[in-house]
């Protein structure tokens, strides 16, 4: 059992909602004063704000931790708190180990000083010695990719220049716990995967690191474990499967069809899915208004294809509350593939039969490809469905743990 | 819990040789009267760098970057040597009067601009100080110490202004590194207050230039302090910049007041001015990245 590096007791951190509204002009504080005396010392109960309540967090050495909630939640503060870049209103905490932060990319940064200058400084910054950046600089700047421009002055660099050098920087840090918040949002794909490598490795060297992201891909191919703030509190700690599972439930919401624009794909984009639709029908095939055990499901699926593919399968697969597969419904299956070219959209319908899953939350995931060899689209939580009891034909309304109806007869003898 | 007994197996495996670190305890701000200076070691690297930026920056553009820190005083030593010396005819120790305003302005120079810099330091670099963690102490001292590059210029020129006027320069020039450091100090002093108070209330910055401009008149740059009554000696002295500058005078070319026992009142005030300078700035340093 590796040994505990950073420990978190009932952390909290609380802002004085006035203070942040309030002038922050010596002269109004003075004018205040002079006009009625008392009011400097009487603060508001209500005026107070926890940006973070009662947080309590163990992390071992190795371990790389998610932090995922939605914004406004608290992860960058308690990062903040964590970092020593601000000092919290309650609770206490012990780092055991160098820590770095990269909160933001680029910090340090100054327009007029050159690429390598500002290398030095922001690698000192960030907390390297002037030894540890100079045995280090060449190999910063081949990541950075920026070897003939190194001297120019910052200000002259493209944004996407900047964001290398600063990323190149920030990922030569050697620091034994590390802190990201972020930053793997900026840039373009092929530089997010190179830091996702590059945090991978990081990660394999066997340094802590707690990571903060919207980007579910890059949580879930890095952590082992995963938090989930909700509004200063932590709401959810544990695998993190369990944890994205749990988080995209709040985050999405919805019940049955969505817009998928929004929706994280994953593929080469051939073809991208815009839009799923499921209606939940009874036996006799009328609309009902929610899914229930035994009903039929009809599955709308639209595709648009900007550049053509071929003889691909078109998945539409159903996972329970925890990411487990549950059904997987293909084109394949029935020996159908689909095949198009650029600027063509196809529907697809599936009509599932007789769906007999037990009440609950489940995911819808879409997936076009061609097995192993390609992946066209992959959208791993396209939308929800809710399965609801079935009032008519259900007499005792516990539900037992267990994803399948089955349907059964049964005869009990007694002698 | 078990775990916090092999923490400190932990911290001595993990003690890093560069930081010497022991486990790091985060806790909410507490009491003031503690001073926490030993970080500042681990991060003298960081004061480097920060030194370094300011100058490089302030010389990196400007045709006339190095020549500016010549050019200013000089160019006031001008309007002081017409105005105050030859229409007003205020007297100046029986010094010519260039070298009698250089002398005062080199470090009344240094002091008014590490004052400026050190009052805004904190809220300029607010960007970093909400990334990244360091002692923020170094913001301010950082401030007070590239001030001494521009000095040192200043202090080349000056030689070459009393050489040329053939003012020989005797031992007491051994004044000058203690009078520098007094220099130092004040501004560093004042300026961990109004850098703390300028992070709390953004307009205090402009109240400096003013401070600064009553603080000249209140200091012999532009007249000799023998023009002070006898009886107002003593309120005189405990500026400490006042000492500074008769001392400079002084130490350079023997003529005027030499550094009397005025000096340790203020040394002392000083001292005052620093200590709790040190801890304000050190108390408002926890939740600063929250204001700015």
């Amino acid at each position: 059992m590796s040994t505990v590096v950073i420990q978190g007791e009932a952390l909290g951190k609380s802002y004085h909602r006035g203070a942040l509204q309030h002038s922050t002009l010596l002269r109004d504080h003075l004018s205040r004063m002079l006009k009625s005396p008392l009011s400097v010392f009487r603060r508001p109960k209500d005026d107070i704000f926890w940006a973070l309540k009662d947080v309590s967090l163990e992390v071992r050495e190795g371990e790389v931790l998610g932090l995922i909630g939605r914004n406004g939640s608290g992860k960058t503060t308690l990062l903040k708190i964590l970092s020593r870049i601000t000092k919290p209103t309650t609770g206490w905490a012990e780092i055991h180990g160098r820590v770095g932060s990269l909160l933001e990319v680029g910090t340090g940064f100054h327009p007029e000083l050159t690429g390598r200058e500002n290398t030095f400084l922001s690698g000192a910054i960030l907390g390297m010695g002037k030894s540890e950046i100079k045995r280090k600089f060449d190999e910063i700047v081949a990541f950075a990719e920026l070897e003939q421009f190194i001297d120019t002055p910052v200000k002259h660099y493209s944004s996407g220049m900047y964001i290398r050098l600063a990323f190149a920087v920030a990922a030569h840090l050697d620091p034994e716990i590390l802190f990201v918040d972020e930053v793997l949002a900026v840039g373009d794909a092929a530089f997010q995967r190179k830091c996702l490598g590059k945090m991978g490795n990081v990660s394999r060297q066997g340094r802590t690191i707690i990571l903060v992201s919207h980007n579910m891909a890059a949580i879930k191919a890095l952590c082992s474990r995963c938090i989930i703030l909700d509004k200063g509190g932590i709401e959810f700690a544990g695998p993190t499967d369990e944890a994205t599972a749990r988080y995209y439930a709040e985050s999405l919401n919805m019940n049955g069809g969505s817009d998928l624009s929004s929706r994280l794909h994953q593929g080469n984009g051939k073809a991208r899915f815009t839009a799923i639709c499921i209606q939940p029908l009874s036996a006799s095939g009328a609309r009902v208004e929610n899914a229930y055990p035994g009903c039929n499901l009809s599955v709308d699926v639209t595709v648009e294809c900007a550049a053509p593919f071929a003889e691909s399968n078109l998945a539409v697969i159903f996972y329970d509350s925890s990411g487990y597969r549950v059904i997987d419904t293909n084109t394949a299956q029935k020996g159908q593939f689909v095949s198009l070219r650029a600027g063509q959209t196809a529907r697809a319908n599936f009509l599932l039969h007789e769906v007999l899953l037990k009440p609950g939350k489940y995911f819808v995931g879409l997936w076009l490809g061609r097995d192993t060899l390609e992946t066209i689209d992959d959208i791993e939580y396209a939308t929800t469905l809710n399965f609801v009891e079935n009032e008519e034909t259900s007499r005792h309304s516990v539900v037992f743990p267990g994803m399948y109806l089955c349907r059964f007869e049964d005869t009990i003898t007694i002698s | 819990m078990s775990s916090v007994t092999s923490n400190s197996a932990v911290a001595a495996r993990l003690a890093s040789p560069s930081a010497g670190y022991g486990p790091v305890r985060i806790e909410p701000p507490r009491g003031w009267f503690k001073l926490r200076l030993e970080e500042l070691w681990d991060y003298r690297e960081l004061l480097y760098f920060y030194v370094w930026r300011d100058v490089k920056v302030r010389y990196k553009q400007t045709v006339i970057g190095i020549a500016w820190v010549v050019l200013q005083p000089l160019m006031t030593m001008g309007i002081f040597t017409l105005f105050f010396g030859r229409l007003a005819k205020l007297p100046s120790n029986g010094l010519p009067y260039p070298v009698f305003y250089f002398a005062a302005l080199v470090p009344w120079v240094y002091f008014s601009t590490a004052l400026q810099n050190c009052t805004s330091v904190v809220v300029d670099n607010q960007r970093v100080i909400t990334k990244v963690y360091f002692p923020r102490l170094v913001l301010p001292l950082s401030a007070v110490v590239s001030g001494l590059v521009d000095f040192a210029i200043g202090f080349i020129v000056l030689l070459v202004v009393t050489a040329i006027y053939g003012i020989k320069p005797t031992l007491a020039v051994l004044w000058l590194p203690i009078l520098l450091l007094l220099a130092v100090l004040t501004a560093l002093g004042v300026g961990l207050w109004m850098s703390a108070l300028n992070a709390l209330y953004r307009d205090v910055r402009y109240v400096v230039p003013f401070l600064i401009q009553f603080w000249m008149f209140a200091s012999p740059v532009a007249y000799p302090s023998s023009l002070v009554p006898q009886g107002w000696r003593w309120l005189y002295g405990l500026n400490p910049m006042a000492g500074v500058i008769d001392g400079f005078r002084w130490a350079l070319t023997s003529h005027g007041v030499a550094p009397g026992p005025l000096m340790l009142v203020s040394a002392s005030v000083v001292l005052v001015v620093l200590l709790s300078g040190l801890l304000f700035f050190q108390r408002m340093e926890g939740t600063v990245a929250d204001r700015v």
